[in-house]
């Protein structure tokens, strides 16, 4: 092998470059980065093994303690939907500005007699207020009258059929409570929907600790 | 070192940005997991579909000797019987556990398990008979409650699992048994 003498390089590299890609991928991250959003009532969610992400696109409905239900979804541009139909709908002639709060509000967890009222409060005074919310009402029965969580829920995926339902129940809430909830999807034709949960651990020696064990055949 | 204090000494401009671009670098790790961490974990369920329009015909029948009945009652408490308890001349034997490692649901989900498996090799049951396990949450259970037992049924691999509703039949079991233990 003939020795080809490569011109020595100085050891040091220019590290402009590659700080400036870092910290473009630092501010893109940062503004990528979707922070929790607020919630009306601390809720602790009861842990199962289940590792199942949240599906893209989904109403959330938080059930508290003493079983007061909120209703909220993600998307945008269906809360605007939501509201305007709402508003028409229910006769509660709500304004420009009522709307905007409302989409870019959070839960919503008061009657619909009381949403333009809530509507005209600022964010801090909803925050303060949604403590002592009544939450929206919601009964086993399939009427649109006394079952409003059946009318939001029927009026949101009327706007956008794809979206999925998930529960953010508390451990400790009453099944009595979870069970108005799942009868009222039950009305609404939906039997398939998720829980959310906190992580545990999969016991040792279970079936499904074996299963996950196993690799998968393709 | 010593090449660097000699640069220096020149009086180069040139600043290390070694340890600016370590720090950019570490925020973006950082951001990248809370980022992908956030989103919540889930647990789907999928409750028996319900018509009241459905005629009895349709319904799915569930053998007796596959069944078994998970009640859940206040306190956390759990009462199972293996059977469906349709039958009123034959009450079924209520047995009193909870959420425990030792002697709790689980070990009694695994053994009706073994049951079935044993009456299927043994000819007592069909090939596609399958253990099928029906879950009814009695007024003072809680969504604890109800999560851990349907966990319990991923846990276990049952395959066939629903929530219905409670019937008096089922509390009548409960408030007897609760009678012959002496608990409130």
């Amino acid at each position: 092998m003939p020795k080809v003498k490569l011109p020595r390089k100085g050891s040091h590299v220019d590290m402009t470059a590659m700080c400036d890609v870092a910290f473009l991928l630092l501010t893109f991250f940062m503004l990528a980065t979707k922070f929790k959003p607020q919630e009306p009532v601390v809720i602790r969610t009861p842990a199962s093994t289940s590792t199942m992400p949240i599906p893209n696109d989904y109403i959330l409905l938080s059930l508290s303690k003493d079983g007061k239900v909120f209703f909220s979804i993600d998307n945008l541009n269906v809360r605007e939907e939501l509201i305007t139909e709402i508003s028409t709908a229910k006769g509660l002639n709500l304004n420009a500005q009522q709307i905007k709060a409302f989409k870019e509000g959070g839960s919503i967890g008061v009657p619909f007699n009381k949403l333009p009222s809530y509507l005209s409060l600022t964010p801090a005074q909803r925050n303060e207020y949604d403590k002592t919310a009544p939450g929206i009402p919601t009964d086993t029965t399939d009427s649109y009258d006394t079952n409003e969580l059946a009318y939001w829920i029927k009026t949101a995926r009327y706007a956008n059929a794809k979206l999925r339902i998930a529960i953010k129940a508390d451990g400790d809430a009453k099944y009595p409570e979870i069970q108005k909830v799942i009868a009222t999807l039950g009305h609404q034709k939906v039997f398939r929907f998720n829980f959310i949960t906190d992580g545990k651990g999969v016991p040792p020696g279970s079936a499904l600790a074996q299963e996950l064990a196993t690799p998968k055949a393709k | 070192m010593a090449d660097m204090e000699v640069k220096g000494g020149k009086g180069s401009p040139r600043v290390d940005l070694t340890p600016m671009v370590d720090l950019g670098f570490l925020l973006i790790t950082f951001f990248m997991f809370t980022t992908t961490m956030s989103k919540p974990k889930t647990m789907e369920i999928q409750m028996p579909f319900k018509d009241d329009l459905m005629k009895d015909t349709d319904k799915s029948k569930v053998k007796e000797s596959t069944a078994m009945t998970i009640l859940l009652s206040k306190d956390h408490r759990i009462y199972y019987y293996y059977g469906i308890g349709s039958d009123p001349t034959k009450p079924p034997e209520l047995k009193v556990t909870g959420f425990k490692d030792l002697d709790g649901i689980r070990d009694a989900i695994i053994a009706k398990k073994k049951e079935v498996q044993g009456l299927i090799s043994g000819g007592q049951l069909e090939a596609d008979d399958k253990l099928t396990i029906m879950v009814k949450p009695a007024e003072n259970s809680t969504t604890d409650d109800l999560i851990n037992v349907l966990d319990e049924m991923t846990i276990n691999a049952v395959p066939i699992y629903a929530v219905v509703d409670i019937t008096p039949v089922d509390l009548e079991f409960i408030a007897a048994t609760e009678k012959a233990n002496g608990i409130q």
